[in-house]
């Protein structure tokens, strides 16, 4: 039978995934993009989870609201990155570096 | 903590809709203010830019000041109780506009100057402040992420603004995903805080949490917090401040400055006082730790720095250092030192940005390293005693403002008895004065090196403005405490 606590575990390591993504990854800035909506999708099924365990409806509204919340995101996240490329001619991460920080 | 009004959804009728809709009047007029001045710039067009700015500046006005008309006598949660309207939210709405209204006004000859004057830019500022309203009257975890959403989103775009400078779209990026990093993790905090108490609203939350203390919801309380303290860019999560504050356009990074710490602050308090009311020992632990990070990270990195924005960005730090000792006096002595402290800096904070924002030679040139500002008192006198009353202001010498809002927290901190948090407020606080001298000392004493322009209209009104209110609120210094212990009193 699978309980809460194994959703709650799926979710807790796609987290630690998008996390660490962002840390770790040198390459590709899209990467990075795609680890941020890793970690909000595990947002999501941490919500529905405890919406479906709780009998409350609040969680998947709340998951509706992430899911749109992240579209936005990810348009303003792209449309920066293209504005990024057309002045460095690159996505590459090492390459972030005009200011040092 | 007294026990706040609810209108409840039970009861709902369209009498008490259109009751409940009077409470959110300021959001309301952010918001179809908004709506209209995009309409409004998509007429006009790009030459039109200056008109767009003065109507943002007025709405923001506007709601700035509708906040503070109907201020309610306690706290009212309306709309399901995801929305508090009290004293609390009214003053920081109100310090919210004015600086953001100051810091738009900054940026009129600016952004002209760059060939960049487009009417996005006051757009996205004034859904930026919509953002920040909600966030300081957030009283539910939705409420909350919406309100950080929307003020993020928005500043994103203003960091990157400038489309053809390779500095800004890299600020754009960089800010983007430690900001999208950020949420991740408030998002992630607001789930656990869900699941383990059944509920997002703020008053529930504080029941539950009483009754019993589950390693759930103090694995979310820290989450959240980690989340709100990258927006609010306290230690150890400052990292994009200097690059952010370097890279954005100075007009854009005068308006991240000011407002914005206003509502992360604000809204920080909300969540430690008001949702985690009885979590006080796990939440004052954390806000001490962020406390004394912040602080020495913002006055030790400071010293070396010589680009002007990123000085500027490390005294930030150390400033939303102090912010959060207020915090972490906790309910009764906290809201009081933190509403009168960050008042103070975010109008400081617009008039240092101003001083930056009229550094221009005369050709064309924008320098932004400390050295351009030598020999300032012999090409602008004015000017430097501004510069010199604003730094002598955020350093904390008596009788200037500064001093009183450092003041207010100490009193808060003995009050409570976090004696060591008040000496290290003081000896950050001498650190950074060793910085913010040298600033004057080449203003005063170094030979000039570059030939300045004269200062701008708009830039030189929000200056003389922002000096004139800080040497205003000297006099009247102890209305302010009033209205701040009136706003900060809900809590307790």
């Amino acid at each position: 039978m699978i309980g809460l606590s194994h959703y709650l575990a799926v979710a807790a390591a796609l987290f630690t995934i998008g996390v660490f993504g962002i840390f770790v990854n040198r390459k590709n800035i899209i990467v990075i993009l795609m680890s941020i909506e890793l970690i909000l999708l595990a947002v999501n099924i941490n919500l529905v989870a405890f919406s479906s365990f709780l009998g409350d409806l609040v969680g998947q509204v709340f998951a509706m609201f992430v899911l749109t919340v992240a579209a936005a995101e990810a348009a303003v996240g792209l449309a920066i990155l293209v504005v990024y490329f057309r002045n460095r001619g690159n996505i590459a991460v090492e390459d972030l570096n005009l200011m040092k920080g | 903590m007294s026990t706040p009004l609810t209108i409840t959804q039970a009861t709902m009728t369209p009498e008490l809709f259109l009751q409940q809709l009077l409470y959110v009047l300021p959001e309301l007029s952010l918001a179809i203010g908004a709506l209209i001045i995009v309409l409004v710039g998509a007429f006009v067009g790009d030459k039109g830019a200056r008109l767009v700015t003065w109507l943002c500046v007025a709405t923001i006005l506007v709601a700035g000041s509708m906040a503070i008309l109907h201020v309610p006598a306690k706290q009212i949660n309306v709309f399901s109780s995801s929305y508090a309207a009290d004293a609390f939210s009214a003053y920081a709405k109100m310090i919210i506009a004015l600086t953001a209204a100051s810091a738009l006004v900054l940026s009129i000859d600016f952004l002209a100057e760059k060939k960049i004057d487009k009417p996005e830019f006051p757009v996205l500022a004034l859904l930026a402040t919509l953002g920040m309203f909600i966030m300081v009257s957030a009283h539910d975890l939705i409420a909350l992420y919406v309100g950080v959403e929307m003020q993020s989103l928005c500043l994103y775009v203003l960091a990157a603004y400038a489309r053809d400078d390779a500095k800004s779209s890299e600020a754009g990026l960089k800010y983007f995903v430690l900001g999208a990093l950020s949420s991740g993790l408030l998002l992630y905090g607001c789930s656990l805080v869900y699941g383990f108490t059944g509920s997002v609203r703020f008053d529930v939350i504080a029941s539950q949490v009483q009754d019993h203390r589950s390693i759930g919801v103090i694995f979310g309380l820290v989450f959240i917090l980690c989340g709100l303290a990258f927006k609010m860019a306290a230690a150890p999560f400052h990292m994009w401040t200097p690059d952010v504050y370097e890279g954005s356009p100075t007009a854009a990074t005068a308006f991240f400055a000011s407002a914005p710490k206003v509502a992360a602050a604000a809204l920080f308090a909300r969540v430690c006082f008001e949702a985690f009311g009885s979590l006080q020992k796990d939440w004052q632990s954390i806000a001490i730790i962020m406390a004394i990070l912040s602080m020495g990270i913002g006055a030790l990195f400071a010293l070396q720095q010589t680009n002007i924005k990123r000085l500027l960005a490390y005294s930030s730090i150390a400033n939303m250092g102090y912010a959060l000792v207020a915090i972490a006096c906790g309910p009764i002595y906290g809201p009081k030192a933190l509403l009168v402290f960050i008042s103070i800096y975010a109008i400081t904070s617009v008039g240092l940005f101003g001083v930056v924002l009229s550094m221009r030679t005369t050709d064309g040139q924008r320098p932004e390293t400390i050295e351009a500002l030598s020999g300032l008192s012999r090409s602008n006198p004015l000017l430097s005693v501004a510069l010199t009353l604003l730094l002598f202001s955020v350093m904390g010498i008596p009788p200037l403002v500064g001093f009183w809002g450092k003041w207010e927290i100490i009193l808060a901190t003995i009050s409570t008895g976090l004696i060591p948090l008040a000496v290290c407020l003081i000896l950050a606080s001498v650190v950074s004065a060793f910085y913010y001298l040298r600033i004057l000392k080449t203003v005063w004493f170094d030979a000039p090196r570059m030939a300045m322009m004269p200062v701008g209209v708009s830039t030189t009104l929000t200056l003389t403005g922002a000096t004139i209110i800080l040497a205003a609120l000297t006099v009247v210094i102890g209305f302010v405490g009033s209205a701040a212990e009136l706003a900060g009193a809900g809590f307790h």
